[in-house]
């Protein structure tokens, strides 16, 4: 009979917490490799419109960004919807030597997949928009992308 | 001598990789970035000879003013119908004269090369002639012009599904082969051409 009794372990013992750190550096690398730091400061507030027919962007890497929107502090830079391209405000004729040097700064192989990505305000009239769109013609930066929030129902 | 440890103790490891690990948490961003994804027309060489004119029933107009209000063929329209009405004027399920032209594949003089492609894998099916043509004001809201985008291109997506169900059975959007996604997207082709913009609102 106490042969067979299981000797009482004492299992108020700790738990080893020695793989702990190991762990944690797992989910570190995992957010570390997916982390994209934001790369330029918005000067304009951008809310995007809703739609429900959105496609994903394909290849990140080979997207300019153009804002369209008031810009944050209006008592600088009034009220009136500006577009900014990088890290600063632009006028439309600016349009044309900013997506030469996109394209200048992309690989050649890669230069017809260019898409040019356009956050614009919701609340944007569609002038300015416009003058956008022509100037991107001209400059032969057809692929565009009317940045969206995706809903289920508008 | 003192014996010096063999081993630093490693328990603050864990805080330090938490620490790391809060901040890279918090300035992760991991927004895809979505939209609408179009062409623009390539701009208008003045030396090449217009393209030959369009018959005036192939042709949807669509108007948005500066107050934001839709006209669809000279009439009023609410962005609530826009999406039947362009789907019925692509499909022309009565054949109604005022509506867009609807040749079969075999009825047409000449197919470019994935049109011969289409008609291989879909059969001899009804193509539309119809072009929407979208037309806004300068002082039109960026939100309602994304609307109206919106709406066309959900009609067309309903098109192709319905044409998807029909020949494959699955929805469009859940196609795989490329050729069959081909196919269907050359059967029910996304042709919405942008007048240049009028300027009758003011700003």
């Amino acid at each position: 009979m106490a042969k067979f009794r299981k000797k009482k372990s004492n299992s108020s013992g700790a738990i080893s917490t020695a793989s702990l750190p190991d762990i944690i550096f797992m989910l570190l690398f995992f957010f570390m490799v997916t982390t994209q730091m934001k790369e330029n400061s918005l000067f304009v507030k951008v809310t995007v419109p809703q739609a429900t027919e959105v496609q994903k962007m394909e290849k990140k890497a080979l997207t300019s960004f153009i804002y369209i929107g008031k810009p944050h502090q209006a008592s600088v830079y009034g009220t009136e919807p500006r577009i900014q391209l990088n890290d600063a405000f632009a006028n439309v004729s600016d349009i044309a030597e900013f997506v030469a040097a996109e394209r200048e700064s992309k690989n050649e192989a890669d230069r017809p997949f260019i898409t040019t990505s356009l956050k614009i305000d919701q609340e944007t009239r569609m002038g300015i928009v416009t003058d956008v769109k022509q100037e991107l013609r001209k400059a032969n930066a057809l692929k565009i992308n009317y940045s969206a929030r995706w809903v289920e129902k508008i | 001598m003192a014996r010096s440890s063999p081993e630093i103790n490693a328990g603050s490891m864990a805080d330090i990789a938490f620490l790391l690990l809060i901040f890279f948490l918090v300035t992760t961003t991991m927004d895809v970035d979505k939209g609408l994804q179009r062409m623009l027309p390539p701009p208008v060489d003045p030396t090449q000879p217009l393209p030959p004119p369009i018959k005036e029933r192939n042709v949807l107009p669509v108007l948005i003013n500066s107050q934001d209000m839709l006209m669809v063929k000279g009439k009023p329209c609410s962005i609530q119908t826009l999406r039947q009405q362009t789907k019925d004027f692509l499909t022309n399920p009565n054949n109604d004269p005022n509506l867009s032209e609807q040749p079969l594949f075999s009825e047409r003089l000449s197919l470019t090369e994935s049109e011969e492609k289409a008609f291989k894998i879909l059969g001899d099916i009804r193509v539309s002639r119809g072009v929407i043509s979208l037309q806004n004001d300068r002082g039109t809201s960026y939100n309602m012009y994304i609307k109206v985008q919106n709406e066309l291109a959900a009609a067309i997506s309903e098109i192709r599904d319905d044409l998807s169900m029909q020949k494959f059975g699955i929805k469009f959007s859940q196609l795989k082969n490329e050729d069959q996604l081909d196919a269907i997207r050359t059967a029910v082709p996304m042709r919405i051409s942008e007048a240049e913009p009028k300027d009758v609102g003011g700003k």
